[in-house]
């Protein structure tokens, strides 16, 4: 090997710090089995423990310590050669904090470089969520359900092997699936875990995504101020009065002013649909959401602002009414449109989209909740556990 | 008002006499100064200063919120909030007690709130002492905070109203320290001249914050969390409002030449008998009493001595105080502090006044010392040393590589 090569984990916050440290370290680990140097690291400015918000975790491989200096005391690559992504709906972008805007799942993906992503959608529905880009890039898809932990638990489902499987096929250059073997068997000493590591090397293919395929949104960024124009004192304004809301010739209600440079959505992995009718008008979404999503509408009722909503599930928890809010797959959803809207140009359209998208309820298993949950759960979404597929 | 009336309103309002200590003096100025909020803790020799506050706000003097925390630490974050409310605040300590409120000490610069506090200079401890010794306000030299040292009880009054000037000009809002030396200062009364309301009121206008006030009526959030992307610009900010205050602090000066009629000279640092000196002392704070002795006994034997008293020591004024130095044939620094393992080992001063000569084309030897540490007298026969050290390294035109520790035991 003679050049540097990049590995990004895309990953969430707290759910998958691990899977993310352990993928990089499994790199690094394999790649010096060649005799290769490598360094595995975090962005340093992410803040691992927030819940769900989308992070980094790189590992750069070269082949020698001179050239690994380049890749030292920087915070990230500017391109790489491979981006993993750990949860699919990361394919939607990544904002990671205020200022940093919506950066694409495969920005940082170098003309002919591969973004792996664990999924259980087919790769087209994926291309659809991510950015279009004006270079060729190659898409895998391992199929998995997003591997979420907590913070003091870790799902030893093997998707961190599995992904380290798929790695020398998509890249011989970084490590080749021997390096890869022994290295897991070096750090986990488990047999099955090579095994996974195997499978997915021989089952994992790619699809090359075309220039200009994909989502053509243009995605929102801030630059950055100059000292000369910053606030002193490290003051920043604070948000000032909401406004009503207009419908047609209906005016009322308020939306609050929100921060408008971190908006959040990104750290989402689903969102609540609401049913008007059924809406009691109880406040209590409104009046729980930690991160003042919801919007009072004209009527009263309370309509869902999907750009600053963190997906948490509070509004759905705290709704005294059945099926009225109801926590819904991220992946059913393709804008930020408001609910309301739709619900007042055509009652009876509305209600059936929402009887469809109720079908879509998300398998939540941030962690183990009791003995058995995780197998329970591959079982049902046909995935056998260790990786058979 | 031009100084003619100025004059004529001194002669109308003339000052008073009082009999009180470096620390009683800055109280006075903050009764002269309205202070709103005044935060304290005792420790020595800073104490003389909360002290002589209740004094006056249990005489019926002073109106202010008189705050006694249960740490040096809270002391200087309530003073800190109280800032950037609006309210002028008064805080201050001394030795390690300024040091356990480091981190409100290291904050209050880039949320550029003009807090004033004075430090009554002490050792910091261990061993236990209550003497002088520079090391507990420089360690805060380079954080943002303005530094000034002063050497009589009047001129702690005049640099207390000087100071509220200075940090709450709306082109520096930056805090100020005002160093007092301990015992020197603190516990020595001399008499000193309190000025009129009408002059302070006239000198000194009411802290307005602005757009920066903390206010139900101006929703802003302060401090809140940043990452690399922003930290670099946030100290270029202050890093600027340290800049202007070299003029703000002019502007100050020539305001209060002109109501009080004092303060010639000047405003960053005192010469004395200067004029046609070949060497000179170079010193911050109360030493410069023993040195000005020493300095008129020389020059009566005709020698041509001289002494430089450094006030602002942050904003430095490498500029003229560069462009005068050099004319020197050599030049000895007397450090009431240590920076253990600088260069040259020297104390703090010695390396900046090095620095401050490197941009002259003449650079006469700079004698670095160290003396009147924990509050160990600079007596008359050591500074005599030190000069006569000085004057060798003129004629030599070299000085010593070392530092020189004088009234040390061997």
């Amino acid at each position: 090997m003679a050049r540097t090569i990049s590995v990004e984990v895309v990953y969430r916050g707290i759910f998958q710090k691990t899977l993310a440290k352990n993928i990089c370290r499994g790199i690094v680990l394999a790649a010096r089995k060649e005799g290769k140097i490598g360094i595995s690291f975090g962005r340093y400015g992410d803040s691992p423990e927030r819940n769900g918000i989308p992070a980094k975790n790189f590992a750069i491989v070269a082949p020698n310590e001179e050239e690994l200096q380049l890749s030292m005391a920087q915070y990230e690559p500017e391109t790489t050669d491979v981006t993993i992504s750990v949860d699919d709906m990361l394919c939607k972008g990544v904002e990671s904090w205020a200022w940093y805007g919506l950066q694409p799942i495969n920005q940082k993906v170098r003309d002919q470089g591969t973004l792996i992503v664990t999924s259980m959608l087919p790769a087209e529905a994926l291309i659809n969520f991510c950015h279009t880009k004006p270079t060729p890039y190659r898409l895998a898809v391992i199929p998995a359900i997003p591997s979420f932990s907590g913070l003091w638990v870790y799902k030893d489902d093997h998707t961190d092997v599995r992904i380290l499987g798929a790695l020398p096929k998509v890249c011989p250059e970084l490590v080749s699936l021997d390096s890869i073997q022994k290295a897991i068997k070096e750090e986990w000493n488990d047999d099955l875990k090579v095994t996974s590591a195997r499978r997915t090397y021989e089952h994992t293919a790619t699809r090359t995504v075309r220039p200009g395929e994909g989502n053509p949104e243009v995605p929102f960024k801030f630059d950055l101020p100059g000292w000369t124009k910053m606030r002193e004192g490290v003051t920043i304004d604070g948000i000032r009065l909401g406004e009503p809301i207009k419908f047609g010739d209906q005016i009322g209600g308020y939306r609050p002013a929100r921060n408008p440079y971190f908006k959040k959505y990104t750290t989402r992995t689903m969102r609540p649909v609401i049913d008007f009718d059924k809406c009691i008008k109880c406040t209590l979404c409104w009046l729980q959401c930690p991160d003042s999503c919801f919007d009072v509408t004209p009527d009263q009722t309370y309509d869902l602002n999907a750009e600053a909503c963190c997906g948490c599930g509070v509004c759905e928890a705290v709704c005294p009414v059945d099926n009225c809010v109801t926590m819904v797959n991220e992946a059913e959803f393709a804008d930020n449109k408001s609910q309301w809207e739709a619900y007042k140009q055509d009652k009876q359209a509305y209600q059936a989209w929402v009887d469809e998208k109720l079908t879509h309820r998300p398998e939540r298993s941030h962690g183990f909740r009791y003995r058995g949950q995780y197998q329970e759960q591959v079982a049902k979404q046909g995935v056998g556990p260790g990786g058979a597929e | 008002m031009d100084p003619d009336s100025a004059t004529a309103v001194r002669v109308a309002a003339a000052e008073q006499e009082a009999l009180i200590s470096g620390s009683e003096a800055v109280a006075v100025a903050t009764r002269l100064a309205d202070v709103d909020v005044l935060t304290a803790y005792p420790i020595r020799p800073y104490d003389t200063l909360m002290q002589y506050v209740a004094k006056q706000i249990a005489n019926g003097e002073q109106d202010a919120e008189y705050i006694v925390a249960e740490s040096e630490h809270s002391q200087f974050e309530i003073a800190k909030h109280a800032e950037a409310v609006g309210a002028r605040a008064m805080c201050g300590s001394s030795g390690v007690g300024w040091c356990y409120a480091f981190e409100a000490i290291a904050v209050t610069p880039a949320l550029r709130l003009p807090l004033v506090a004075m430090v009554g200079n002490r050792a910091l401890d261990d061993p236990g002492a209550f003497g002088t010794e520079h090391n507990d306000a420089l360690a805060a030299r380079d954080l943002g905070w303005m530094h000034v040292w002063v050497d009589t009880a009047q001129e702690a009054l005049d640099t207390t109203l000087m100071a509220y000037r200075v940090a709450e000009d709306r082109r520096v809002f930056l805090p100020c320290a005002i160093s007092t030396d301990g015992a020197f200062l603190t516990h020595s009364q001399t008499l000193v001249k309190i000025p009129p309301q009408t002059w302070v009121d006239e000198f000194l206008p009411p802290y307005n914050r602005g757009d920066l006030r903390l206010h139900p009526d101006n929703p802003i959030t302060i401090a809140p969390q940043v990452n690399e992307d922003w930290l670099m610009e946030i100290r270029r900010q202050t890093d600027e409002a340290m800049r202007n205050a070299r003029g703000v602090i002019e502007e100050a000066y020539r305001d209060f030449r002109r109501i009080f009629g004092r303060g010639e000279g000047n405003p960053f640092f005192e010469e004395y008998r200067t004029e046609d000196a070949e060497v000179v002392l170079v010193g911050m704070g109360t030493l410069s009493m023993p040195v000005k002795v020493v300095i008129r006994k020389l020059r009566e034997q005709g020698e041509k001595v001289g002494f430089v008293r450094v006030r602002w020591f942050r904003p430095f004024d490498h500029e003229r105080l560069g462009a005068l130095l050099s004319r020197f044939r050599a030049i000895g620094v007397i450090d009431r502090d240590f920076s253990m393992g600088s260069p040259f080992n020297s104390g703090v001063l010695a390396n900046e006044i090095r620095a401050t000569l490197y941009a002259q084309d003449r650079r006469p030897p700079v004698v670095s010392f160290i003396a009147g540490l924990g509050g160990r007298e600079v007596t008359i026969p050591a500074v005599k040393e030190m000069i006569e050290q000085t004057r060798r390294a003129a004629a030599a035109g070299k000085a010593p590589a070392d530092t020189q520790w004088i009234g040390v035991r061997a």
